[in-house]
């Protein structure tokens, strides 16, 4: 709870229900002020996240009001409550209880029986209202409506629409809170149902959602579908692996293998929502080759598999006294990074550690340090903003959790949102966004003009760092203003990371290297003499560290090589240096190791990651009895084959001992302001790039999920009008967009984009800037037509 | 990406769209436009008027969908509507909806071979004082029998159908009718009489016993 | 004796009775003049005064319904015309618009004056191409003669095949451009209607009695009528009568002297049941032909008057077929948003079906009834209720001839015999 929420206070109104008093904050509905009390009105359509629509009339109640009774029942999930408010329920009132045994009868009337072949069987609202609130026996034997079934409305979700009650959720849900009103009511009458436009799928990229709520079988999913009875399955609250957005979430497995994902309730972050890449990318975990064992090179150069204790002695072997590094991808678990963070400092004696596989600068590395660590904005803070200005970050490709937050205050109270940015996006229209448009690598100079309140919230991207002074910019705007300013970036482990040490400027807790005081705290926690002060080096700065003889080994975990810039640099650096790699499946990363060691993939361990908002979100192991182990307990016995033990044996021993280190109290690094670059200029045809990855994309953990890859919305160049007219490009055509590094050649869109810029996905199909480029932001390619 | 549909005169929509002080609101008008050019709401038609309007192609076939006479495939040049409702199926529609369908060999929402004529029961039009009643392009043919009711249609197949008793002095196309119906006008509000005589049957009777 | 006042219909017998000329010839727009230069409340207190009630059927007091609107509330106002006619039996205002487009527009700049609005929308169904014809030229007409325009903008909007769109609320999705399907209330449409701003939504035939109430002031207009129910209306005599057509009336007129005047029921038969408003208002038998045809009177009897449709149905005609038709008109119509009216409708045909094949037995009868009783109040909106009047109205006045259809195996009516054209056609 924030101060604010506690400091509104609340008027309290006190009804009367089925003969209980019971007080609820004005404003609430009576199902809701029911189920305060522990009844249970039966109902359909009422869903709390979504507008009362009343339209099921299931929770059908009397209600007299001052004496006056209500000629006729009520629909509960409509009637807020009401000082002097009888309200009689089906367990007090006949008239309720015949007029929901009356509905009950209607909405089953014309559903099929087959409830045994139905993936809602046995967690089905309706099936349990039926037995709860219905008729024992049926009297209606007529001609049930009949249609085709099922359908595809999308690639992942199916719809049986004689099962659907027409409660609509899905369409009010896909229109109220994801702005995608692709499914929508058809036809009227007996024959109304849900349905897409025959042309336009319903390709939303919250479309799980919709089945998650539907209270019956009507909307299934594809990956799902027949898999299972929800009586096979172990059900394990979690936490969502891929982005910083922090969904709570529930992880259903069925012997040993996970079968579905859904979003969990948690008002405070994801209310009771999540994107299709949370809900179905989890096939990458069982559907590639999976190491299941350790690796070790052998004289030959061959990796061969080993012992636990071999490959653990080679490893400690290779590493023993030599200048190491640590590399950490963006998604280690924060006991994992802390794992790392300590076995950097102590087996290693080094700070060169780094969690940052992507385009990153020092710039970033010093906001991060300066402005980043230990702070606390939340989604919250969105709820009471007056303004909130994007920055480098796109929230429903990049963060779809913080962008459904944004569109709900935009929906409710008309928040509003500016974006500066190149181009423009299905998101910032949706939000109405003001978009401040500049040409890549000209945002620093743009922010300097847009005024804030204290009231306001500043969203800075991970790509922020891709633009030179942008990050000081914008901490420059939060420090004159007085705004909240976030940084979140796209992946889960990376904030986890920053807070637990696994970065060369901070030791575990947002210790700052350079401070003594803070070595010496953390040193007699860890019961060691001293923690090295020498400033660690960045991933870039550690490869080229390799390349020119100044390290000789890397510790790499969770890496790959396809996101990291001038990955055919890092790709010779890993075959130079002694590299042990921690992985769970083969990858560019530990074809070149000389040491893999084997680890658990999310499902498989028990941690936590800290989400954009600072947030821990804990998770527990969904799949029992697996044979993998978390990093930090592999690096443990790592660091104890190397006589240089870290004690983190367990997630948990990790975990108490990270809490136990509490955070840092003393000075945060300073901040040092860098100046925005200059300029760049355009001539012919030429243009300076920019892109970002779409949600579903060509990303390692979406590997598996065909059903999941039929909604990525579609891989196009973007340029603008007058571009396009100046080469006689229109949208349709295709572009080639080249640099002496290579080209790619795209289906041109025109739309909305600074002039001087082309856009395009930064890891779709055949639109990988990174690799083919070498350029993502800010740099010149030529854009032509093909 | 651009959905104009070439055979839509966009002006003509722009039109439709400004009279309303929200351009969702102009669905309704657009969709009927659509039935004027090409005879029923086309896809290409839809997703026109879903960018025209910056709404999603499903909200249009939403609204489309809901409202009975937009049609989605290709239907008579004279749409012929036979009230079936209570009062006018007992005073005969029942009897004139049965033999249309045998004289035109069509069932229900049937279109014949020829693309002239098809068949709707409909629910009850507004003139029951007229019953039995029946509508081609939604003009009023009033007091039906199933002599007249054929007569029309056997005219509609040959090209010169009678004119409407409350309606213009001939029976426009269906094309034409839905332009009417988004709004265009067609010039021919003059024509026609200003009232039946069933209409006409109160204040004939307060005349005269006014007069005695 | 019963008199005849005809007051909107007072020159629809002259041939350009639709034009502005022929308006104008007798006091056209002259009320508009009046009204425009009277404070707004004055013109709100003055159809209070006169004690006009909604004509499309709920009988509301129409200047109550003015007062509603907040005023000084700097948002746009908007005045709604409901010309939607499609209650089974209704036919006033789609004559009337034909007859005389322009008394509904000068009664939309009065109601804009009275209600500070600007902008009227006048919702007629799509299935009167002609009618259609006939607003929009009216609407061209007074534009180009400054009576539009000038402080009031009037659209025509056109519906397209929607018996629910005659639901206000349903009305006001409609004409935003979503599906026609009844919104919540509260908040109402005083509050929050067209575009969430404050909205008047009125009959045409409500609308299109306000020049004459200011024209002849709220006296002239509420000596007429009965005690609670002012005013004359116009009632639509239709079915198995010699003369059906349209009959100017003070309120609380019985439907026996209408037949008197009318020239009574077809000759040589009897009248079996009516509807007093549309198929809507449970029906009546002979026993209610002196029953006052207003709202008090009608209500009082266990119906409603609704839109005055007085169908007539004599002897000749099957209850049960009668009332199935109804019934598969309130399934198609049924807008699916609610189960009681969506679902319940699908069954109630079912078994209308049956019964009148004179398949089941007496318990379907009860079974019937019981799905009623579920569907009457429990729907969303008053469609769903109007389902079951028919029903539970006919078996409570015939259900021995339900019974019979069962006993004897079938429909023991010759559909032939309720023709028009019976003998005419053989």
């Amino acid at each position: 709870m924030t101060t604010q929420e506690s400091a509104v206070a609340v008027e309290l109104i006190t009804v009367v229900i089925d003969g209980f008093e019971v007080s609820v904050p004005k404003g609430t509905l009576v199902i809701r002020a029911a189920e305060k009390l522990g009844i249970q009105i039966p109902r359909f359509c009422d869903h709390p996240l979504l507008d009362p629509v009343g339209a099921c009339r299931q929770c059908l109640v009397d209600i007299e009001i001052n004496g006056r009774a209500f000629p006729k029942p009520q629909a509960s999930c409509t009637i807020p409550v009401e000082p002097n408010m009888i309200v009689k329920t089906q367990l007090t009132s006949p008239v309720a209880d015949k007029a929901q045994k009356g509905v009950m009868e209607l909405l089953l009337g014309n559903h099929p029986l087959d409830c045994p072949v139905c993936d809602k069987g046995g967690e089905c609202p309706l099936q349990n209202q039926a037995m709860s609130n219905g008729n024992p026996t049926a009297r209606l034997g007529g001609v049930k409506r009949i249609f085709e079934k099922p359908i595809n409305i999308s690639s992942q979700v199916l719809l049986d629409r004689e099962r659907c009650v027409l409660c609509a959720r899905c369409t009010r849900f896909s229109e109220q809170i994801a702005s995608d009103p692709f499914i929508t009511l058809n036809e009227r009458g007996a024959l109304q149902q849900v349905g897409i436009y025959e042309n336009d799928p319903f390709k939303s990229y919250f479309s799980g959602n919709t089945i998650q709520i539907c209270p019956v079988g009507a909307l299934t999913g594809a990956s799902y579908r027949f898999r299972a009875r929800p009586f096979d399955l172990v059900s394990t609250p979690s936490a969502c692996e891929h982005c910083a957005s922090g969904c709570d979430m529930r992880t259903d497995v069925r012997r040993g293998k996970t079968l579905r994902r859904l979003a969990g309730d948690d008002p405070a972050v994801n209310e009771e929502w999540n994107c299709d890449k949370g809900r179905w990318a989890f096939k990458y975990i069982t559907s590639q080759n999976r190491l299941t064992q350790p690796l070790v090179r052998n004289a030959e150069g061959e990796l061969v598999p080993a012992s636990w204790p071999e490959a653990l002695a080679a490893a400690a072997a290779g590493l023993v006294g030599k200048r190491a590094g640590v590399i950490v991808g963006g998604r280690p678990t924060v006991e994992d990074a802390y794992g790392y963070a300590k076995f950097a400092r102590i087996a290693l004696n080094t700070n060169d550690i780094d969690f940052r596989t992507r385009v990153t600068s020092d710039e970033e590395a010093n906001f991060l340090a300066s402005t980043v660590v230990g702070s606390a904005v939340h989604y919250r803070d969105i709820d009471v903003a007056d303004h909130v200005l994007l920055v480098a970050f796109e929230p429903e490709e990049e963060s779809p959790i913080v962008f459904l937050r944004l569109n709900k205050n935009f929906k409710k109270r008309a928040l509003a949102v500016t974006s500066v940015a190149t181009k423009g996006s299905i998101a910032m229209d949706k939000l109405k966004a003001k978009f401040i448009k500049v040409a890549p690598g000209n945002e620093a100079q743009a922010l300097a003009a847009i005024s804030l309140t204290a009231k306001s919230v500043i969203l800075v991207g991970e790509r922020a760092s891709e633009s030179a002074g942008l990050l000081s910019a914008a901490r420059t705007l939060a420090e004159k203003t007085g705004a909240k300013i976030a940084w979140i970036p796209r992946r889960a482990g990376e904030r986890g990371a920053l807070e637990a040490g696994a970065f060369s400027q901070l030791l575990p807790g947002g210790r700052p290297v350079s401070d003594s005081a803070a070595r010496v705290d953390i040193a007699a926690a860890w019961g060691v003499s001293t923690v090295p002060s020498l400033p660690g080096r960045s991933v870039r700065a550690m490869i080229d560290a390799v390349h020119s003889n100044d390290l000789d080994a890397l510790v790499v975990g969770g890496v790959d090589l396809a996101d990291m810039p001038q990955s055919a640099q890092a790709k010779e650096a890993f075959k130079k240096a002694f590299v042990v790699s921690l992985e769970i499946a083969h990858s560019s990363v530990t074809e070149l190791a000389d040491v893999v060691l084997p680890v658990a993939a999310v499902t498989e361990k028990y941690g936590s990651y800290i989400n954009w908002e600072g947030r821990p979100r804990a998770f527990a192991a969904a799949v029992a009895d697996s044979l993998n182990r978390s990093d930090v307990r592999i690096l443990s016995v790592l660091a104890d084959a190397m006589g240089q033990s870290i004690m983190l044996g367990t997630v948990t021993a990790a975990a108490r001992e990270f809490a136990q280190l509490g955070k840092w109290e003393g000075a945060r690094a300073s901040h040092v302001a860098v100046q925005p670059g200059t300029p760049v200029s355009v001539s012919g045809d030429q243009a300076i790039i920019t892109s970002w990855r779409r949600l579903l994309d060509e990303g390692s953990l979406q590997i598996g999920e065909d059903n999941l890859a039929g909604t990525r919305r579609p891989t196009l160049a973007v340029i603008s009008p007058s571009r396009a007219q100046k080469i006689g490009v229109a949208t349709g055509d295709h572009l080639r967009i080249s640099n002496a590094q290579g080209s790619i050649t795209l289906p041109a869109l025109v739309e909305e984009i600074h002039d001087d810029a082309v856009w395009l996905p930064r890891n779709s199909i055949g639109s990988n800037p990174l690799q083919t480029l070498e350029a993502v932001h800010g740099e010149l390619v030529t854009v032509v037509k093909a | 990406m651009s959905s104009v549909d070439p055979t839509l005169n966009q002006e003509v929509m722009n039109s439709i769209v400004a009279r309303y002080p929200r351009k969702r609101s102009a669905i309704m008008p657009l969709l009927h436009y659509v039935q004027s050019v090409a005879g029923y709401v086309t896809n290409s038609g839809i997703e026109n008027i879903a960018e025209m309007l910056e709404i999603a192609t499903a909200e249009v076939s939403a609204v489309a969908t809901f409202y009975t006479q937009y049609k989605f495939n290709p239907i008579g040049e004279y749409h012929v509507g036979v009230c079936t409702n209570t009062l006018c199926a007992v005073m005969g529609g029942d009897a004139i909806f049965s033999a249309l369908k045998e004289h035109l060999g069509i069932e229900n929402d049937g279109v014949t071979a020829d693309g002239k004529v098809s068949l709707e029961h409909i629910e009850c039009n507004a003139a029951c004082d007229y019953a039995p009643v029946v509508m081609a392009n939604w003009e009023f043919y009033d007091n039906q029998t199933v002599e007249s009711a054929k007569s029309l249609v056997d005219g509609a197949r040959a090209g010169n159908p009678p004119a409407p008793t409350r309606g213009p002095n001939r029976l426009v196309t269906y094309k034409e009718a839905s332009a009417v119906l988004a709004g265009l006008n067609d010039g021919l509000a003059g024509e026609g009489v200003q009232a039946g005589s069933a209409t006409l049957l109160g204040l004939n009777l307060a005349r005269k016993m006014e007069g005695k | 004796m019963a008199t005849l006042t005809p007051i909107l219909s007072a020159h629809w017998d002259e041939k350009d009775s639709f034009t502005l000329e022929g308006y104008k010839r007798h006091g056209g727009y002259k009320a508009a003049e009046k009204a425009l230069a009277m404070d707004p409340d004055a013109v709100i207190q003055m159809i209070k005064d006169s004690g006009l009630r909604g004509r499309g059927g709920a009988g509301f007091p129409t200047g109550m319904k003015w007062g509603f609107i907040p005023q000084g509330d700097n948002k746009d106002h908007y005045l709604v015309v409901n010309a939607d006619e499609s209650e089974p039996g209704t036919c006033k205002d789609t004559p009337l618009l034909m007859a005389n487009p322009h008394v509904l527009i000068e009664g939309c700049i009065i109601a804009c004056h009275a209600i500070r609005a600007k902008q009227a929308f006048i919702y007629i169904r799509g299935e009167v191409t002609h009618v259609v014809r006939r607003v929009n030229q009216a609407i061209t007409d007074a534009y180009a003669a400054g009576l539009l325009g000038k402080g009031v903008d009037v659209v025509l909007h056109i519906g397209a095949g929607a018996y629910i769109c005659g639901e206000e609320t349903a009305l006001l999705d409609s004409l935003e451009g979503f599906r026609g399907q009844p919104r919540l209330r509260p908040p109402f449409p005083a509050i929050a209607g067209l575009y969430a701003k404050p909205t008047v939504v009125n009959n045409v035939e409500s609308i299109a009695s306000v020049p004459a109430i200011i024209a002849n002031g709220a006296e002239w207009y509420q000596s007429m009528g009965t005690e609670k129910s002012k005013g004359a209306t116009l009632y639509s005599l239709s079915g198995h009568v010699n003369n059906p057509g349209q009959f100017e009336a003070p309120l609380g007129i019985t439907l026996r002297e209408i037949l008197e005047i009318a020239g009574g029921v077809r000759t040589g038969h009897k009248l079996k049941f009516w509807t007093p408003g549309g198929s809507s208002t449970p029906l009546f038998t002979d026993a209610h032909l002196d029953i006052p045809l207003d709202y008090e009177g009608v209500s009082a009897a266990g119906s409603m008057l609704g839109t005055k449709a007085l169908q007539i149905f004599d002897e000749t005609t099957c209850v049960v077929r009668a009332v199935l038709r109804w019934t598969e008109f309130y399934k198609h119509e049924s807008c699916g948003k609610c189960t009681p009216c969506r679902e319940g409708t699908w069954w109630l045909v079912q078994i209308l079906r049956d019964l009148e094949a004179g398949v089941g037995t007496e318990a379907d009868l009860e079974k019937l009834l019981d799905l009623c009783d579920n569907i009457m109040g429990r729907s969303f909106c008053a469609l769903g209720d109007g389902a079951t009047s028919p029903i539970t109205s006919s078996i409570k006045y015939f259900r021995d001839e339900y019974i019979a259809h069962l006993t004897q195996g079938g429909c023991p009516f010759d559909p032939v015999q309720s023709t028009l054209f019976v003998g005419a056609s053989k």
